[in-house]
């Protein structure tokens, strides 16, 4: 066992933070709100690799391990950052997955000709609803039935909503092309499930890791009759609860980002159960450091509200925690009866 | 980053499943859930034959020199089983504070007869009037030349009636800041003037109420310094909280899910295609892999020389508080059927989720309370200043 990051690992972690820290203040991270990109931050990460990362040498990437992808995406979660990185990444990694009928959007995609993302849910009436960057993709992959779709985006309405992401209700048209089915379309999009589980539940370890230093520092600073009131127990042990959460938290997300290299057969249960817990502790940790705040926690200038409105909103594209239990169980029910 | 044990971690826990499959009998079982005591002499003798009392401890003490992430593995194929672990918990904590503090004579008397199993050493910390503040013992110690006299009372005494030996906190001098006047004794339980009176608990297990009426301790079963009994508590409590987490909790979801793939609801329909059902069961999952990995990086932190302060008070608070959570909702998830008492020949998988929500009400008290675990997290991990 070895729960540090290896000299690579913490390089990577260094790499990105210092991008964050430059790129990502909470002052830029407001600047793009309400639409929820920052171009300039967007190009940055590209630049450094960000969608190369994502997929193997032989798709034309460099190939990083999905544990690689969550510390990064844990970074991108304590700098709020306002640009589509998830979305891209799993949808590149799911082109390269289809093979030659992809081959040309991985291309175009990986080239930053094409802004890729994927819809969370199928359409109805013709329509694909919160897609994650769908006010700034220029293409939409999408499951519709057993079918792997592609569609363009212009027949778009932007989505004002409670975490400031690009999100974007998007009526299909006539160019839509069918890149995959049956099976194979199926496990690969359950897969993609899988992947987004992982980031997500890697990006609100930092979301809520650092709305808990922020509540720290604010309730050792701020007095009330006459001592700081971190030192009320009513204060600190909801902290300490919450911080207890947030580092198990992280403990079952790196872990299940771990597996998907090492031990894949427990991936599906693990990033489901990541993607939940997480989901759960971050809300929980981010609303404790901002009810600290006291009446402030409640004004937009404090920092913590940006935490917070993230912290629920993020996760709630897919759907609520109680989903991905449910499909974790499945899993593991799976596995009882088969005798694993 | 590794999330694996290794793989002499993975032989020790196989040989540790092994051993339960034979030593850890229904009937063993059985006796547990009738007397409710959580020590049983046949398998405590089972363990000395295997040399796994303390394996953990270096071969010249009588252990086998297992490493931290060896003796997480098998102690939590312990956990998982519910064997009775208590007896042989207590002896060899007090054990491990002798081998690093007692006298050299101590060692030599205590030690080998603990190791080969002939005794039992239980704790006597708590009292009627003192829990989280263990530092407020009453209990009075008086010098009478080469001897000690002992009045007093000691809560929550689990295993006195096995034991031969109490490990004691008293107080020696009242008169200066409570830390201060503290001193521990290993005390023999079967002699005049120790009255032990059971106590039942909620879960069925048996503790005891124990009294000391003017009993003579010589100076020589003294651990440590006079007064300097808190420095003794201090090395204690450290070996009490890192460890395996969490068992409790996976035995109980392994049988609520041994439940849901043959049950129906009343108009017939399978739970377990009930989302409801699922996420609750996979909720409780979640908690579990990460009470498991909370002790795991205990451990961890052990084996790489550091010592698991606050990380083995988040294991303990988040185990703990996760099993309260998770007993209470499978009792409602099984609706009426829930509160068939355990032991009922019609309880749901032997009434598993009603032990568990008797059992939890202890596991979050033992050991240092939630709340005393939150304050160590609070102070010590967060840097929050402490409460006036």
């Amino acid at each position: 066992m070895d729960l540090n990051p290896t000299a690579e690992q913490d390089q990577l972690i260094d790499a990105f933070s210092s991008l964050y820290t430059k790129e990502s203040s909470t002052e830029r991270v407001r600047a793009a709100e309400p639409l929820g990109f920052d171009e300039e931050l967007w190009d940055h990460l590209k630049e450094i690799g960000a969608l190369e990362m994502a997929v193997d040498e032989s798709s034309g990437g460099w190939g990083a391990t999905m544990l690689d992808l969550s510390l990064v995406a844990e970074q991108h979660g304590r700098a709020l950052g306002a640009a589509p990185l998830f979305e891209s990444q799993v949808a590149l990694r799911l082109l390269a997955r289809l093979g030659e009928p992809a081959k040309e959007l991985l291309r175009a995609s990986l080239a930053g000709e094409a802004l890729t993302t994927v819809a969370l849910h199928g359409p109805t009436n013709g329509s694909l609803k919160m897609v994650p960057a769908g006010a700034i993709a220029d293409r939409v992959i999408f499951l519709d039935g057993d079918k792997i779709c592609v569609g363009g985006t212009s027949q778009r309405v932007i989505i004002e909503n409670l975490g400031s992401m690009p999100v974007a209700d998007v009526s299909l048209g006539g160019d839509v092309e069918v890149i995959s089915t049956g099976a194979q379309a199926r496990d690969a999009f359950e897969m993609l499930f899988d992947e987004w589980f992982l980031l997500l539940a890697n990006a609100l370890v930092g979301i809520g890791e650092r709305s808990i230093e922020i509540g720290v520092d604010y309730v050792k600073e701020r007095k009330a009759f006459g001592v700081p009131i971190g030192s009320f127990q009513a204060i600190s042990h909801g902290l300490a609860d919450a911080a207890t959460a947030m580092d198990g938290s992280k403990l079952l997300s790196r872990e299940a980002a771990w597996s998907a290299d090492v031990m894949p057969e427990r991936t599906r249960e693990l990033a489901a159960l990541a993607f939940g817990f997480s989901t759960e502790s971050a809300r929980e940790a981010s609303y404790r450091a901002l009810h600290y705040h006291g009446g402030y926690g409640f004004m937009l200038e404090y920092d913590i509200q940006l935490f917070f409105r993230r912290a629920k909103a993020w996760p709630a594209l897919y759907g609520e925690p109680s989903k991905s239990f449910a499909r974790a169980e499945s899993e593991r029910l799976k596995k009882i009866e088969s005798g694993v | 980053m590794d999330f694996t044990l290794g793989e002499r971690s993975d032989i020790f826990r196989e040989e540790a499943r092994a051993f339960l499959a034979e030593a850890f009998t229904p009937e063993v079982k059985e006796t547990m859930h009738e007397t409710g005591v959580h020590h049983n002499w046949d398998f405590h003798k089972a363990l000395v034959e295997k040399g796994w009392l303390a394996p953990g401890w270096p071969v010249e003490y009588g252990g086998q020199g297992r490493d931290p992430m060896e003796m997480l593995a098998f102690s939590e194929e312990f956990q998982r089983a519910g064997a009775p672990t208590y007896g042989v918990g207590t002896t060899i904590m007090v054990s491990s504070i002798l081998r690093h503090l007692g006298t050299e004579e101590q060692k030599q008397e205590f030690l080998p007869r603990a190791l080969r199993g002939e005794i039992i050493i239980v704790l006597g910390f708590t009292e009627p009037e003192s829990g989280s503040d263990v530092a407020a013992a009453q209990t009075r110690a008086v010098r009478d030349g080469d001897e000690w006299i002992i009045n007093g009372q000691k809560m929550f005494t689990t295993n006195a009636q096995e034991g031969d030996y109490a490990f004691m906190l008293t107080r020696t001098n009242p008169d200066v800041p409570k830390h201060q006047g503290l001193t521990t004794f290993l005390v023999p339980l079967r002699q005049e003037g120790v009255e032990i009176q059971a106590v039942r608990t909620l879960s069925g297990e048996r503790t005891n109420l124990t009294f000391y009426n003017d009993v003579r301790v010589p100076d020589a079963m003294r651990i440590g310094e006079v007064d300097g009994g808190w420095d003794v508590m201090t090395v204690g409590l450290t070996f009490e909280r890192s460890g395996a987490q969490g068992g409790e909790s996976i035995r109980l979801l392994e049988e609520m899910e041994e439940w849901v793939l043959s049950a129906h609801d009343d108009d017939g329909n399978p739970r377990r295609e009930d989302p409801d059902v699922l996420a609750r069961l996979g909720k409780a999952a979640a908690e579990n892999e990460v009470s498991s990995l909370m002790g795991r990086r205990s451990a961890w932190v052990h084996d790489t020389g550091g010592m698991p302060g606050v990380e083995g008070s988040m294991g303990k608070l988040f185990s703990s508080e996760a099993l309260t959570r998770q007993s209470g909702d499978f009792v409602d998830l099984l609706g009426a059927d829930g509160i068939r008492s355990q032991g009922d020949p019609s309880a749901i998988q032997g009434g598993a989720a009603d032990y568990a929500f008797r059992f939890a009400l202890g596991a979050t008290t033992y050991g240092g309370t939630s709340e005393v675990q939150r304050n160590i997290i609070a102070q010590r991990g967060l840097g929050l200043p402490r409460a006036k």
